[in-house]
């Protein structure tokens, strides 16, 4: 049996949460947890509900935001967190959620929101166990060239591994270390010695 | 999709409460403080730049996924486009980056002099980098599209002159964040290294916008005028 995306939707008007609870239910897929007017008690609800996105008016959560959304995704790295909005909210605070629902989209684009947002967390937290790790030695060979200005081609070439290898050493490199530019990765390197 | 976007008859001072980042536009427009409670289409007239091009830069700067139709493109007055952009140019080498930089070399010193050298040398090649990427702008983009906002008609690819160059800016700017609050040695300072992280991430929230009204209003208005022209 396919597994139901358990939703838990906080926001204090009725219209919004039954309308948006209609579609939800229309479109199937969706388990919908019973709603809530405000965030009193948020943590021990979400630990007694488990679900696997929270929908929420933003302007509900207690302050500070951020870091409130922060310890949150910290002690539940699985779970996706939308904002709900139907007025401006400061961009700045809405970059703090995985995705936001404007309430004027229509129907179709509001499920596949909940569904990418549902999608990516899933696929962040498979990647969480090799994120911290250091980089492997043949990453580090590969770090060293490219950071001496080496092309993927010449890299092939010195280590006698194919480019295609090379261009996935790359990517690990770069998804480890949080730096994409030649010239920022030849200061990683410099900085951690490696030349 | 309809959005509750900004429009000219809302007050100047009510939009920028909304979206205070935006205060760092009115000098590129030319509009000075002390406004008042004046619509933006007030302020506009005083200063004589086309209200309808301001609330569209508004726009963009507030609303992450608004971009105007060419339709919508084609009813804005767009002279002031290149002077903004120009103006945009202006405040990044002139003000922007040489305050990092100042920064940057403040938190160079408490490290290690071998660490510092690559750290400001990194710096001082990304400057220069965006510097050229600038001039080769304003030399080779801007005065073919104002050739074209005159109603001359002209052949090239605006495109192939600039977009490779904003996506390496973009990956520099967020490689020296990550550098500085990964894998800077511990001994900087830490208030002005968060302080030098906070100016870095705002110029670069900023330059994306930059990016986007050239990549995706620039060049579809550019192609809407030379279509135009035909």
């Amino acid at each position: 049996m396919k597994h139901l995306t358990s939703i838990l939707i906080i926001e204090p008007s009725d219209i919004i949460v039954e309308g948006l609870r209609t579609i939800l239910e229309e479109a199937g897929g969706f388990n919908i947890l019973a709603s809530l007017c405000d965030s009193t008690n948020l943590n021990e609800r979400i630990i007694a509900s488990q679900p696997d996105v929270l929908i929420i008016n933003p302007t509900l959560l207690p302050q500070p935001v951020r870091s409130f959304l922060a310890s949150l995704q910290q002690t539940r790295p699985q779970l996706s967190i939308i904002s709900l909005i139907y007025q401006y909210v400061e961009p700045d605070l809405l970059q703090a959620f995985k995705s936001t629902i404007d309430i004027r989209e229509n129907r179709s684009t509001i499920i596949s929101i909940i569904n990418e947002s549902f999608a990516s967390t899933c696929d962040e937290t498979d990647m969480d166990g090799n994120e911290n790790a250091d980089l492997s030695d043949r990453e580090l060979d590969v770090l060293v060239l490219v950071a001496k200005g080496y092309s993927s081609k010449a890299i092939a070439d010195e280590l006698h591994i194919s480019i295609h290898t090379v261009n996935s050493h790359r990517k690990n490199i770069t998804h480890k270390t949080g730096i994409k530019s030649v010239a920022g990765l030849a200061v990683y390197a410099m900085l951690h010695n490696l030349m | 999709m309809s959005k509750t976007l900004f429009n000219e008859r809302m007050k100047l001072a009510d939009i920028i409460s909304a979206n205070p980042s935006l205060i760092l536009m009115l000098p590129r427009f030319g509009i000075s403080l002390g406004f008042g409670d004046q619509s933006v289409k007030q302020v506009c007239q005083h200063h004589q730049v086309s209200a309808d091009f301001v609330i569209l830069i508004f726009n963009v700067y507030t609303f992450n996924d608004y971009l105007p139709s060419v339709d919508e493109l084609s009813c804005i007055n767009m002279e002031h486009l290149i002077p903004y952009l120009e103006a945009s140019h202006v405040y990044y080498l002139q003000q922007r980056l040489p305050h990092i930089e100042r920064h940057l070399k403040h938190v160079a010193d408490t490290i290690e002099p071998r660490y510092s050298q690559i750290l400001l040398q990194f710096m001082t090649d990304y400057e220069k980098e965006v510097n050229d990427h600038f001039q080769e702008e304003e030399k080779n983009v801007f005065p073919v599209l104002q050739r074209m906002q005159q109603g001359e008609k002209t052949d090239g690819n605006l495109a192939s002159h600039f977009i490779d160059g904003h996506s390496d800016i973009e990956d520099k700017l967020s490689d020296l964040t990550a550098i500085v609050y990964k894998y800077l040695p511990p001994n900087a300072i830490p208030d002005e290294s968060i302080e030098l992280v906070f100016d870095i991430l705002q110029l670069s929230t900023d330059l994306e916008k930059h990016a986007l009204i050239e990549e995706k209003i620039m060049l579809p208005y550019a192609n809407y005028l030379s279509g135009r022209l035909k």
